[in-house]
């Protein structure tokens, strides 16, 4: 019983968040559309909130128009465009790919690219720097005749 | 050579600081407008005095005028008014009240008070003509030239400087065009 409880009053946390106003949807589809919409549409009042988290007037008004807009039939393409028409791409949460946002679609390949550069350029830096120190056969063996008689002198001693 | 390499850091730090600077030095409530270049949206709205007329902005074709969003709710429209006010006194071109998402009686009451510098008010209480136009930020003034097109949006309240250095020769400017 208290688990029924407990998901009781989650589920009501869930009803509380999915949207300001009560919406009559007359299929779960167009319901699931609204709320993708409204959570990916910005409010230009409040700027670092969807439509979704806005109390504001504006808000309000965006999503009046959205659910009408639904309503009508209008696709999720039509109603994006229909608010970038009239407030701009600064709607969308995700900027469309156009020669102004290049940089920003862009920018995370070319810096990465800049970074695999500089590490290719440092590891074969460090690899020549190791190559260098590693010894030549004749000196190989001359360590190695060197260390021999070094062990034997201590054993001597010994 | 190596003297070089060794700026590479303050030069990086310096065009970071430069972004940063420039990105603080932009107001990001200054949304650019995507109707900048576009016909302004037809509408019918009655008039504030005389609500049994209409108005359109067919009716201003062949002029440059300005479309002056406004409320009497709103804080930023009491700091322009004087200087519309002073706009209006120059004879220069007319400015259309567009009332928006307000009471007749409540703007009624800011005109007498506070002087009308507009040719005439329309009204828009539900906000509906507002939306088309992208009203987001009360008061925002927008400039349309002689063929209907919106040539220009200027968002929050005119000043006297934002008059006399930008907006009087852009309206000269868009009156010289044919």
């Amino acid at each position: 019983m208290r688990t029924l409880i407990v998901i009781f009053l989650f589920l009501q946390l869930n009803l509380a968040f999915s949207g300001i106003e009560y919406r009559k949807f007359e299929s779960a589809e167009l319901e699931a559309r609204y709320n993708v919409l409204i959570d990916e549409l910005r409010c230009l009042v409040c700027q670092n909130q969807n439509l979704k988290g806005s109390n504001s007037d504006l808000a309000k008004d965006m999503r009046d128009k959205i659910y009408q807009l639904i309503i009508e039939g209008k696709t999720d393409r039509q109603i994006k465009s229909y608010m970038v028409d009239r407030y701009g791409d600064f709607v969308l949460y995700k900027p469309p790919f156009k020669s102004i946002t290049l940089f920003l679609w862009l920018g995370p390949l070319l810096f990465f690219i800049i970074a695999l550069i500089v590490i290719i350029r440092v590891v074969k830096q460090r690899s020549r720097v190791d190559s260098v120190e590693t010894l030549t056969e004749e000196e190989h063996q001359r360590a190695q005749q060197l260390l021999q008689a070094a062990q034997q002198e201590k054993d001597n001693k010994a | 050579m190596l003297k070089l390499k060794f700026l590479i850091p303050l030069i990086a730090f310096v065009l970071l600081v430069g972004l940063l600077f420039f990105g603080l030095s932009n107001d990001p409530r200054r949304v650019p407008s995507p109707l900048v270049g576009k016909p302004a949206p037809q509408f019918i709205l009655p008039r504030l005095q005389e609500p049994a007329v209409t108005f359109s902005p067919e009716q201003l074709k062949g002029k440059v005028w300005l479309l002056n969003v406004w409320a009497s709710w709103c804080r930023g429209c009491r700091v322009e008014h004087p200087v519309l006010n002073e706009l209006a006194k120059q004879k220069l071109v007319d400015i259309i009240g567009f009332d928006y998402k307000d009471t007749n009686q409540q703007a009624k009451a800011w005109l007498e008070q506070l002087g009308n510098p507009y040719r005439l008010v329309v009204t828009d209480q539900q906000g509906k003509v507002g939306f088309d136009y992208g009203v987001y930020g009360v008061p925002e003034t927008f400039f349309i030239d002689k063929k209907g097109i919106i040539r220009y949006k200027h968002i929050g309240p005119i000043g006297y400087k934002d008059l006399t250095e930008k907006l009087i020769p852009l309206i000269k400017k868009l009156q010289a065009e044919n």
